[in-house]
């Protein structure tokens, strides 16, 4: 056998511990797996729940409210109504690609999830919890690629998108899936440049070590602030920014759901799914939005960081934390929606590689230039300007640029067209 | 052991993909299978610790160059079974056999003759850098030296081949008719579309010269 002459078979020892697990337990690690699962349920249960709420409390109506107290089991009642419904494929669809399309969407928003820190000490313990005698890191896994894997799966919670779309044998659900496919292919790289700045101040791919280095505060004018050290005041705004919008594009949400535009596109990608399919779409999209705001959190808001108030159960306050800022941001999701009017379609590919992209990039690169400064000893608040000034002189050059091809464009137009 | 059962799955979800590109009859279903191959030589590079790679291999090829080609074949409308006893080119298929035998026989003469041809030690004999405590950094680490320091000259001249590339790719997307005309007066242009409006014929017209 070929490989048997290999020597790195025999010699290479496969090392489990590079990828922290809670537990190395796998008994533990089936749990945990349960229960991370059961949680993200629970999660979608309530935010389908919550965005019904302030949307229609934003809309002056009063919402759910007959199932349970303030209506607050309507989605479970819509699940199980969808469960008993019937389950439709088209004549024209792909058989195979329709049934497989749905857990391609599902399975890409549950990974990303689980490297995602939920909590643990990270004021003096380096993230580690203590509970019923068990330290442990109280995320799934976090594996060495670490952040990489949150865009490896939204990349490919694309492709369930669009094989639904494909497969339904059907005009419009393959319309949706179109214009989903160009949309997220273009806004991930908006996404990952703003990513890089963050990788850039950690140092490191592991969402355990982001969270790390955003914990102990920083001094501002000679005042120790607590959150100072966050990514988000540490780079400045704009990356931050930038991965709010490009992360509601990749979700496909208002004001960037082209994707199921019920106007142009009956219900867009998922027009022709029924009863149970249907619902793991549904699943799906909330829960990548939970996942993407617990990402934000990560990346940005120093993840589990915060006081911990009473050291008997310091185990419990990160949780508090963290799920505290995911609420704010799920709150600004459900708020675009219920505020923003649509995007037009060229508008969207415009925001995304006009703007977003080349406002990523520039600052990406001042960062970078602010990082070597630092290394070498230069005066900090010229190295800021000169890369500011180059930034600026950059994007007026773009900007005249898709100007002048914009004229030309209507020249051409004008010539053939008359 | 562990390694060796996770190799040994990985290459069969491979081969089973690459065998599936080709005797799938339907582009979009070779398509997929392109992703199945594409995802088990992400988990090949899993086994030989090369985590990044594995996450790039993903990211890359599985998250956007397979979805630009289901793009094409979507957009193309190629998305039927072709015929595939009509031969488009004559003497193409004896052309295929006879370059994929090559290719197989190249691939094994390496395999056999060079030691390490496959696996861990060419995927890690570049990547044996120390850092300060004397730990091996990190394979990030490892290829970020490795491609800003010996190679920096092959990693330039890549990215401005592919700039090139993209620069070929708009000037052939770009549509050019004829020489560049003074523009019209804005009124004239307003009355004109009027006219059109009013008489549909034109537009017929328009489309027809366009047309030859």
């Amino acid at each position: 056998m070929i490989f048997a002459q290999q020597p790195y078979l025999e010699t290479f020892e496969w090392s489990w511990p590079t990828w922290r697990f809670w537990e190395n337990d796998p008994v533990f690690l089936i749990i945990q797996v349960v229960l991370i699962f059961a949680f993200l349920l629970v999660a979608v249960m309530l935010m389908v729940w919550f965005e019904r709420k302030v949307v229609s409390d934003m809309q002056n109506r009063i919402g759910p409210n007959v199932a349970g107290p303030w209506g607050i089991l309507q989605t479970l009642a819509d699940g199980i109504k969808l469960f008993f419904k019937e389950d439709l494929i088209p004549d024209q669809a792909d058989r195979f690609v329709f049934k497989l399309a749905p857990y391609l969407s599902l399975i890409p928003a549950f990974l990303m999830f689980t490297m995602v820190p939920i909590g643990g000490n990270f004021a003096d313990k380096n993230g580690e919890a203590e509970l019923f005698g068990h330290t442990f890191l109280v995320q799934l896994v976090d594996p060495p690629m670490g952040i990489l894997l949150f865009l490896a799966m939204s990349g490919l919670g694309i492709y369930g998108v669009m094989l639904a779309g494909w497969s339904s044998g059907s005009k419009y659900p393959l319309l949706g899936s179109v214009r989903a496919s160009a949309q997220m292919v273009s806004y991930e790289a908006a996404l990952g440049l703003s990513l890089a700045a963050v990788l850039l101040a950690s140092g490191s791919l592991s969402t355990h070590d982001i969270v790390a280095e955003q914990v102990g505060g920083a001094e501002v004018l000679g005042v120790e602030i607590s959150v100072a050290s966050w990514n988000i005041f540490g780079l400045g705004f704009i990356p931050f920014i930038v991965f709010l919008i490009a992360g509601t594009a990749e979700l496909n949400r208002p004001p960037f759901d082209l994707v199921e535009a019920e106007q142009e596109l009956v219900g867009g990608f998922h027009t022709e799914y029924s009863s149970l399919r249907f619902s793991l779409f549904f699943l799906a999209e909330f829960m990548n939005v939970v996942t993407m705001s617990a990402i934000m959190v990560t990346l940005f808001f120093g993840g589990p960081d915060g006081p911990i108030l009473w050291d008997a159960i310091d185990w419990f306050w990160p949780i508090l934390w963290f799920f505290s800022k995911v609420i704010v941001f799920l709150f600004i999701f459900v708020w675009f929606r219920a505020t923003l009017p649509r995007l037009r379609y060229d508008q969207l590919m415009d925001l995304g590689w006009k703007v977003l992209i080349p406002i990523s990039l520039i600052w990406f690169l001042i960062l970078a230039a602010i990082r070597v400064g630092q290394d070498e000893d230069w005066n900090i608040f010229v190295v800021i300007a000169v890369g500011l000034a180059g930034g600026v002189l950059a994007m007026s050059l773009l900007m005249g640029a898709i100007r002048n091809a914009r004229l030309n464009r209507a020249e051409s137009d004008v010539l053939e067209y008359g | 052991m562990l390694q060796v059962i996770v190799f040994l799955i990985a290459a069969a979800i491979v081969l089973v993909g690459a065998g599936g590109v080709i005797f799938a009859r339907h582009p979009v279903h070779a398509a997929l299978f392109l992703i199945q191959t594409l995802f088990g030589v992400a988990v090949l590079f899993l086994v030989i610790e090369a985590h990044f790679l594995a996450a790039i291999q993903v990211i890359v090829y599985a998250g956007a160059i397979v979805i630009l080609f289901l793009f094409v074949i979507m957009l193309l409308g190629v998305d039927r079974s072709e015929n595939l006893r009509v031969e488009p080119i004559i003497g193409q298929r004896q052309l295929a056999w006879f370059t994929g035998a090559s290719i197989l026989g190249l691939l094994l003469a390496i395999i056999y003759s060079v030691d390490g041809a496959t696996g861990f030690q060419s995927s890690r004999s570049a990547l044996d850098r120390l850092g300060v405590d004397g730990e091996p950094l990190p394979d990030v680490n490892q290829l970020a030296e490795s491609i800003f320091t010996d190679f920096v000259f092959a990693f330039e001249v890549t990215g401005l081949l592919l700039t090139v590339a993209v620069v070929g790719a708009v000037v052939m997307a770009r549509k050019i008719s004829g020489e560049l005309q003074p523009l019209p007066d804005l009124p004239e242009r307003r009355v004109s579309r009027a006219a059109d409006a009013a008489d549909p014929t034109a537009d017929d017209a328009v489309v027809d010269a366009e047309e030859a």
